[in-house]
């Protein structure tokens, strides 16, 4: 699995992008100006060297604010608006660790497992037109994937996450407060689940025409209407008093 | 180098053209909504808006997506990269070409590969290629909507299926190329290959006059097109709007010259400027894009060298890039197309997210439609440049 290990460092190569500033100094300034917020820097490790700024949900409009209105960054235009689904996972880490073994110190392997709770995310790119430099990636996680799958919405700020996050929201089911029109986009009104999510499955049939087995099986069971029993008929109900 | 072409556009009254809000012959000013769409000829697909009229006048607009969706990001991510490279032409299906480019470039980005010299050469020439036949397909189509029926559209497919026979003679296939490999192209073009595209640029020169001289001075065209559909930068800039769109609003901002992507630092082009932001600027980006598209490909057709045409140490079996992600985008012609690619190290892409810039586009149609007749909309939707496929995916 890709970890995105939170840490305060900035890759060593060049930047790829011709930003005026390092994202450590972004961060900096970014916080200096939306107090109290806090700002991480999500390192990339691949080739790419696109590393993003985690940004915390309560100051999320004023870091936004700030890294479009800032003249020095002047980041006006919002590319690309996307969300991620990430489950539970187990991460393992190991740590070489100096014990005492039998009197003599010695270089031991330590295996830690830390178990992180599954979140959505959101992931906005930010290039600047006026200063033609980019892109500046930001990024917001929910508290879990069920009742907490809660975001600010962007839209207030960058028209352009408009249409982006009501597909987010339909796709992957955050919900963004302060969007203006939040509703489904890509899927119709009536349906009930979002299909980007990892752990989606499909319905037995989308005509509700059941032709169910294993998993699928329980989900067709929520539409199955319990029927009282027919003369003659056997029971066909999927779950049986 | 960028150069503000002034666009012929006389400030002048459009005699016969009454302001628009005068123009409701409703008493009551009761709103009528409509459904335009999703089967409506001039919707270029599977599109609907639900509109609020009085009388002629449009008070409101809401797109209705979703009739084309199938999930093409869903798809993507249970599929190997290299399996999603065919169904990236199925988005924006008049450019494929573009659509592979943009693909191979972000995973080329995702994975730290390089791409041989006479790849990037065939790169540009077929997404500026595919740009010509982009652009005089949709003043084809968009002189269609406003009653100009078949004639510049016959005009602009006779073109279009000249470079797509290049494109079949290259790849097999006219518009489902599957042409662009990680690290390269899949197939060299041979010097007859070569031949026939400059002997098509060199003409394309005479049916772009042609052209415009039929359309562009047409007295019927402006009157439907300047001060219909009126876009301002500043708005355009906050709703994401990229390409030809952008440019008609005057910001300079190609990414071509931006993020000088392929070989595109080492051609003169100029990056053609509108003033008005109205559906006529929109409308002569195209025309003079096409004109700069020319220079690029006489240029690119001189200077190509034989070499290999794909990077030898891409794995095609078992590719798997490094653990990271990556956002890689190209000018297309509709706009910013861009692809960000999650890696967790496995054969399939964690996220596979399209970034399609006709579907972004429509985020300001309402405003841009606004006060303006049930007929205006067909013609500034038509102006958008929009492909269903690309839209819903």
């Amino acid at each position: 699995m890709f970890q995105a290990p939170l840490a305060i460092v900035f890759g060593e190569a060049d930047p790829p992008f011709s930003l005026m500033e390092t994202l450590e100094e972004i961060k900096n300034r970014a916080e200096l100006a939306a107090r109290g917020a806090k700002i991480d820097i999500v390192v990339n490790p691949g080739p790419s060297q696109q590393s993003s700024l985690l940004i915390d949900n309560e100051h999320a409009i004023a870091v936004a604010q700030f890294l479009r209105d800032h003249p020095a960054l002047a980041f006006d235009y919002c590319s690309n608006v996307t969300g991620v689904d990430w489950l539970d996972r187990v991460v393992k880490k190991t740590v070489k660790v100096k014990q005492v073994v039998d009197g003599v110190e010695k270089e031991v392997d330590q295996t830690t497992e830390e178990t992180i709770s599954g979140y959505l995310e959101a992931v906005y790119h930010l290039f600047s037109i006026k200063h033609k430099h980019g892109p500046l990636i930001i990024r917001m996680r929910t508290a879990n994937r069920t009742d907490r799958a809660r975001l600010p919405s962007l839209t207030p700020i960058w028209r352009s996450a408009e249409l982006q996050e009501r597909e987010i929201f339909d796709l992957y089911g955050i919900h963004f407060e302060g969007h203006p029109d939040l509703r489904r986009i890509l899927m119709w009104d009536e349906f009930v689940d979002h299909p980007m999510r990892k752990d989606y499955r499909d319905p037995d049939d989308y005509e509700w025409e059941p032709t169910p087995h294993d998993d699928v099986l329980e989900r067709a069971k929520e539409h199955y209407a319990p029927r009282p029993q027919l003369d003659g008929a056997e029971n066909i109900t999927a779950n049986p008093q | 180098m960028s150069a503000t072409i002034q666009t012929a556009h006389p400030e002048t009254e459009q005699p016969g053209r009454l302001p628009p809000q005068k123009m409701s012959s409703r008493l009551d000013g009761e709103l009528l909504e409509i459904s335009m769409g999703p089967q409506h000829p001039s919707t270029h697909g599977v599109f609907r808006m639900n509109v609020a009229l009085e009388g002629e006048i449009v008070r409101k607009l809401k797109p209705v997506f979703g009739y084309l969706h199938r999930n093409h990001e869903k798809i993507g991510e249970n599929a190997t990269y290299l399996s999603s490279m065919p169904y990236t032409d199925r988005l924006d299906y008049f450019c494929s070409m573009t659509n592979n480019w943009a693909y191979a470039l972000s995973v080329e980005k995702l994975a730290g590969i390089d791409v041989p010299e006479r790849a990037e050469y065939l790169r540009i020439i077929l997404a500026e290629l595919t740009r010509l036949q982009n652009h005089a397909s949709l003043l084809g189509f968009l002189l269609s909507d406003m009653g100009a029926w078949g004639t510049p559209l016959m005009y602009a497919f006779r073109e279009r299926e000249k470079i797509l026979d290049l494109f079949e003679s290259l790849s097999g296939s006219r518009m489902m190329c599957d042409y662009m490999r990680f690290g390269g192209c899949r197939v060299d073009a041979d010097d007859a290959w070569l031949a026939a595209a400059k002997n098509i640029v060199d003409r394309f020169p005479k049916f772009l006059d042609e052209f415009e001289a039929l359309i562009l001075q047409n007295e019927i065209v402006i009157a439907r097109t300047q001060n219909v559909g009126k876009l301002s930068p500043e708005l355009a800039i906050s709703a994401g709007i990229t390409g030809p769109m952008l440019r008609a609003c005057g910001v300079n901002y190609d990414i071509r010259k931006v993020d000088k992507y392929g070989f595109y630092p080492r051609f003169k082009f100029r990056i053609p400027l509108g003033d008005h932001g109205d559906t006529y600027d929109r409308l002569m980006m195209r025309a003079l894009e096409m004109h700069e598209s020319v220079e690029i490909l006489k240029q690119a057709l001189a200077q190509i060298q034989p070499g290999p045409v794909v990077n030898p140490k891409v794995k095609i079996r078992a590719f798997r890039p490094p653990v990271g992600e990556a956002y890689g985008r190209i000018e297309g012609p509709k706009g910013e197309l861009g692809f960000y690619l999650i890696s967790d190290g496995g054969p399939n892409p964690y996220r596979y997210r399209v970034r399609p810039p006709s579907f972004i586009n429509l985020t300001v149609l309402e405003d841009l439609c606004l006060g303006h007749t049930v007929a205006d909309v067909m013609v500034i939707l038509g102006s958008v440049d929009i492909v269903m496929g690309e839209v819903d995916r």
